[in-house]
């Protein structure tokens, strides 16, 4: 049948306007063969925009449409809702893009004329190779993962579960609460961390829907949206989950007492049997096997013979679950970056220079200190404190070190620190060096003035250049650019806020999920303002500072949003299918298996088929057959097959051919 | 001289047909002049013995004819297959192209084939017969009642000048037994056109390949070229072309030929063997096999049945196309 | 003068997931870059046969790009993988056969590199323009 093709440019405003001759491309593309219908128009995404196309396709009997506008990535799937409330398939739609990829980037009208005339000469090209697709549907299991159980994690769980969906929580540490059960008090209301994440991480291990792998990694992902198929590899703790009460009386007895606590960063120690902290979520023992004399080398066991409940078990192993799931959230969190390339602040060569996730152990009460803020080099009280913001945020892309991006959260916690500083020990001087002092969040500016003004907090716009430790003293130079002048102050504590960056377990896991990331390993969103917590992979969404520098509400909003994504998702029974699928022409294929050895996902299988021949003979063949339900439709197998046989729907052989000729015309 | 006589490879051919094992032959028959040695599916002991031939014009690989043989009968057939042959062989059974179980593999052993084009440099085109003499070949003309003597080694064929294996990858029985895997120089002379400058290469291919008539026999004869429909022939595939209409359509066809073959080519040599215009074609090839033995680990098709092809498997650390692509050039 | 007039023909193929984007991304941040490229939208690179490369050069195109996501980052995990072992035998047999090496290229370019694939495209029209006209893959019949 003759394709009768309708051609819409759009003026996007001026986006496009302004460096296109929009009605020159209607009217030059209104005298492409197959084409009987060109206009040009304001906007086309808007409601008049979809209405004057689905009066064209009605008036004019038209069989497939370009759109000539933004990048199909913005509203093809919009353009392709208009063709079909009009009748036609929706799949007979193209996008030409002359906004993102033409209009934007060039500058002079002619040059931006006629190249989206030759853009929406390729888009006429395929659309009138385009068949009618219909989309199939696939099943979706009604279960989440959540991968961290930070506070994001946490709060997507919990948001999950509320709707009624099974939950599961794969936490890497012995318990969930992440970087937030480590900190003191929280910005802008100073209520205590602690306080307000306990309850929710109790929450979680009560939930019925909620299932919580501690000590836990995920170990592969296969499968796509709605049926996730994930191996987690539950670490042997050498307890039984199921028997331990938490008592913590192994914990106690230990002989083992030399272990860096990891949970107030190595500031103090615990026993090679630990709970990392009293509100742990599970409450279970967990044995580490790097110091447990009775697993080194086979002697002690006194933990053993303590336990009442027989919880004990040196001879657990490592296991592998392996679960179906229909939503992954990444939580993955972040840490503060490593300072060994900051010398400058003499982090390494001081106890007395720490982080600032250091000093928020220094201040808690359950910290190593007990929440009296004292030198970790002589437990004395710092009479001179320095803060220095941005070690290692906002750095050039050629220092080296540190990260271009702003960390966000260190304005608002050093002002905290400062203030709590000053609050707990009025005599204590305090200096805040900074670049620029960011509050744009709600009461963060009060907050930061409160501190700059009641509490009497030194802020110092400038750099701190060198700490040289001195004695028992810090030599801080820094400089002072509002008044123009060096600082020399003798400190007897440094803090300094670190960047933050993504867990390194981040970056395998993008690549076990095929959700891309950007440059410095923040998951990248499916759109930056309009899918902000979706991966560009169908049902992998985001939750947390794994997408970049939050603070705990803008964290825990997002993570609300992510569940909200995953409740919308796992609310459906069945989801409909990418119809751009692979599929095999029978009688051209060799039963090579070539197609199949590239499949990513194992959707292509070989059946033996009966054909009859030409000369009326029949005759068994191996042939490929693709579940179409499988099919992602990456056209792998395409190019793999040697004959030909096997094609791609939406992106042919033929399609892709007269796009490059149309281009190369 | 070969090392096995035709004499013992009918005797156990005729064997094999008596004991009722297989019901058919696929050898090469003597065709209108001595050296145009044909394949055919021999059913009698009578036809072995009337037109059966073995010698030094017996290039022919039977193992694509295998796949059409196969699918006639449930009956085994008996196919002959020099040790370079036994690599087609293996490959197509990875790709699924015919059922080992209907075949009856017989090695013969190979000492080279010699390529008559050579010959006829020498002593021209009227040749009436040629008789193997030990290790020479005596040449007879229609311009002299003696012949020509020529030492066999003068004009061996480039492919087994330049053999990589005298042992064979498959058989079921081997007639004149086996010999090794060698350490072959077929590299030799992609290396120099390697070397050469971008415009040397242009102008070398430009000659060789203008010289294309696009019989298709290097595509008929390859036995990695078995497609149910060859992209050329299709005129869904983008790409149909029947005719080296200009320099491009010469450059397409024999990219996109040797492409489709790359990581399952064998190096056989049949497309040169059969090229009427001596275009080098196995250069392209053994050009992807070096390519490949290079970028991602000696690979040769056809070894082990089953084993990946390089272009459907890969490394994370492969080399990247940019690092890949002339690293050879000077 | 008439040598700075001279305006290459670029063919960019560019996976949906990642290029694509990037290319999106160059749009959104207003990052200049010659009217030569035109791009090809694909699933994914592994898309690109051989033969739509081959196809672009007849018909008149004077350089060719693949750009995919980074190699471990391929939305469909594997892809790309398999794009660069046929686009390095590819690239290579052109050489072999004399074609300028330059011309055809695959970059890696992803999502958030709107900065790297407006760099890209002005370095490869540079490179192309500097090239010339394709005239040793080109087939006279296709011309205007």
């Amino acid at each position: 049948m003759q394709q009768r093709i309708g051609v819409f440019v759009c003026h996007c405003g001026t986006n496009i306007a302004a460096t296109v001759d929009v009605s020159a491309v209607a009217a030059a593309l209104g005298r492409e063969p197959g084409v009987v219908f060109a206009r040009d128009y304001q906007y086309m995404c808007s409601q008049a925009g979809q209405d004057m196309i689905k009066d064209a396709i009605k008036e004019y009997k038209l069989t497939g449409i370009v759109v000539c506008s933004c990048s199909p990535r913005m509203h093809e799937a919009t353009f392709r809702k208009t063709a079909a409330a009009a009748g036609i398939n929706p799949y007979m739609v193209e996008i030409a893009n002359i906004r993102e990829q033409c209009s934007w980037i060039h500058k002079d009208k002619d040059e931006g004329t006629e190249k989206a005339i030759i853009l929406g000469r390729a888009a006429i090209a395929k659309v009138c190779l385009n068949v009618p697709l219909t989309a199939g549907e696939i099943p979706v299991t009604k279960r989440a993962l959540v991968i961290g159980g930070g506070i994001a994690g946490i709060q997507t769980a919990l948001d999950i579960a509320d709707a009624g969906f099974e939950v599961d929580i794969v936490e890497k540490k012995p318990t969930i609460g992440g970087k937030m059960a480590q900190l003191d008090k929280t910005f802008p209301t100073l209520d205590c961390a602690a306080c307000i994440l306990t309850p929710k991480m109790v929450d979680a291990g009560q939930n019925e829907k909620i299932h919580i792998y501690s000590y836990s990694e995920v170990v592969s992902v296969g499968g796509f949206v709605g049926n996730f198929t994930v191996q987690i590899k539950k670490k042997a703790r050498y307890v039984d989950e199921t028997k331990c009460t938490g008592c913590g009386l192994c914990t106690e007895k230990c002989p083992v007492k030399n272990v860096p606590n990891e949970f107030n960063l190595g500031m103090d120690t615990r026993h090679a049997v630990y709970i990392p902290f009293a509100q742990a979520v599970p409450k279970v023992a967990t044995i580490d096997p790097n110091y447990c004399l009775m697993l080194k080398n086979g002697k002690c066991g006194l933990c053993s013979k303590l336990c009442g409940a027989g919880a004990i078990n040196y001879k657990q192993e490592d296991e592998i679950i392996e679960n179906k799931y229909g939503a992954i959230v990444a939580a993955t969190g972040y840490n503060p970056i490593s300072m060994d390339k900051f010398d400058e602040f003499a982090y390494s060569q001081s106890k007395d220079v720490i982080t600032s996730l250091e000093f928020e152990r220094l201040m808690n009460a359950a910290g190593p200190t007990g929440g009296v803020l004292l030198r970790p080099s002589d437990n004395e009280h710092p009479k001179t404190i320095v803060f220095v913001q941005c070690v290692g945020s906002r750095c050039s892309a050629d220092a080296g070190k540190g990260k271009e991006y702003c960390s966000k959260i260190c304005c608002m916690y050093t002002a905290k620190h400062a203030m709590l500083t000053r609050e707990k020990y009025p005599d204590t001087d305090v200096y805040v060096f900074y670049i620029d002092v960011r509050t744009p969040g709600k009461n963060f500016d009060e907050f930061y003035r409160r501190a700059a003004e009641q509490y009497g907090v030194h802020y110092i716009k400038g750099m701190v250049g060198k700490v040289s430790p001195e004695g028992k003293k810090l030599k801080v130079r820094g400089s002072d650019l509002i008044a123009d002048k060096q600082l020399h102050i003798d400190a007897d504590l440094v803090v300094l806020a670190a960047a933050i960056e993504p867990d390194k377990t981040a970056r395998p896991l993008a690549t076990m999920l095929t959700a891309s990331m950007d440059t410095n390993d923040f998951f990248t969103e499916a759109h930056p303002k309009l899918r902000p917590v979706e991966s560009p992979t169908a049902g992998v969404f985001l939750s947390g500072c794994c997408q970049g520098p939050k603070d705990i509400p803008e964290t825990v909003a997002q993570a609300g949003a992510a569940a909200s994504k995953v409740i919308g998702l796992l609310c459906h029974d069945k989801l409909t299918a990418n119809p751009c699928v692979a599929h095999s022409d029978e009688w051209m294929c060799n039963g090579c298996s070539s197609c199949e050895n590239v499949c990513p996902y194992h959707a292509i299988t070989y059946v033996e088929k009966e054909f009859r021949m030409p000369d009326r003979t029949t005759k068994i063949r191996r042939v490929a057959s693709v579940n179409p339900a499988v099919c992602q439709g990456c056209g792998a197998c395409t190019v793999a097959c040697p004959s030909g046989a096997m094609d791609l729907f939406g992106f042919s052989g033929k399609q892709i051919s007269a796009e490059v000729d149309a281009i190369c015309r | 001289m070969q090392k096995i006589s035709r004499f013992d490879i009918i005797n156990r051919l005729k064997d094999l047909l008596a004991d009722g094992n297989v019901d058919r032959v696929l050898g090469w028959k003597k065709g209108e002049f001595r050296y145009d040695v044909t394949p055919h599916v021999f059913t009698s002991a009578q036809e072995l013995e009337a037109d059966f031939v073995w010698g030094d014009f017996c290039g022919a690989n039977f193992s694509k004819y295998l796949i059409k043989e196969t699918a006639k009968s449930d009956k085994k057939v008996a196919v002959l297959l020099k040790p370079c042959d036994t690599y087609s062989f293996n490959q197509l059974l990875t790709e699924h192209r015919f059922d080992r179980e209907k075949v009856y593999a017989v090695g013969v052993a190979c000492d080279g084939m010699a390529d008559i084009f050579k010959i006829k440099k020498i002593t021209g085109d009227g040749i009436s017969d040629i008789k193997e003499n030990g290790e020479d070949l005596d040449v007879y003309t229609i311009y002299d009642e003696k012949p020509v003597k020529i030492k066999k080694t003068d004009v061996l064929s480039e492919r087994c000048l330049s053999c990589k294996s005298k042992k064979h990858a498959a058989y079921d029985e081997l007639l004149g037994g086996d010999g090794d895997v060698l350490d072959s120089n077929r590299f030799d002379e992609v290396a120099k056109i390697e070397a050469m400058t971008e415009e040397e290469r242009y102008a070398f291919w430009q000659g060789e390949l203008s010289r294309c008539i696009r019989c298709n026999a290097c595509r008929d004869v390859c036995p990695a070229c078995t497609c149910e429909k060859c992209v050329f022939d299709n005129p869904n595939s983008g790409m149909e072309n029947k005719s080296p209409a200009n320099e491009f359509e010469e450059k397409l066809f024999h990219i996109i030929r040797a492409f489709h073959v790359a990581g399952r080519c064998t190096d056989c040599g049949e497309c040169s063997r059969v090229c009427p215009q001596r275009i080098p074609l196995h250069l392209l090839n053994r050009k992807f096999i070096k390519d490949i033995n290079a970028f991602y680990g000696e690979y040769q098709a056809g070894e082990v049945v089953g084993s990946r092809a390089p272009l459907v498997d890969f490394d994370k650390e492969d080399v990247e196309p940019k690092n890949a692509v002339g690293k050879e050039d000077k | 003068m008439q040598v700075n007039e001279y305006k290459p023909l670029i063919v960019a193929f560019c996976c949906n997931w990642c290029s694509y984007a990037g290319a999106d991304l160059a749009g959104n941040n207003r990052l200049n870059y010659p009217a030569d490229v035109k791009i090809i939208r694909v699933p994914c690179s592994c898309r690109v046969n051989p033969a739509f490369v081959l196809r672009a050069y007849q018909r008149g195109a004077d350089g060719v790009l693949i750009c995919g996501c980074h190699p471990g980052d391929c939305h469909y995990t594997t892809g790309n993988y398999y794009t660069r072992r046929r686009m390095a035998l590819l690239f290579s047999m052109l050489s072999y056969l004399g074609i300028e090496k330059e011309r055809t290229r695959v970059e890696w370019i992803s999502a958030a590199e709107g900065a790297k694939f407006a760099a890209t495209m002005n370095e490869f029209v540079k490179t192309v323009t500097d090239l010339g006209k394709n005239r040793r893959l080109e087939d006279l019949r296709c011309k205007k």
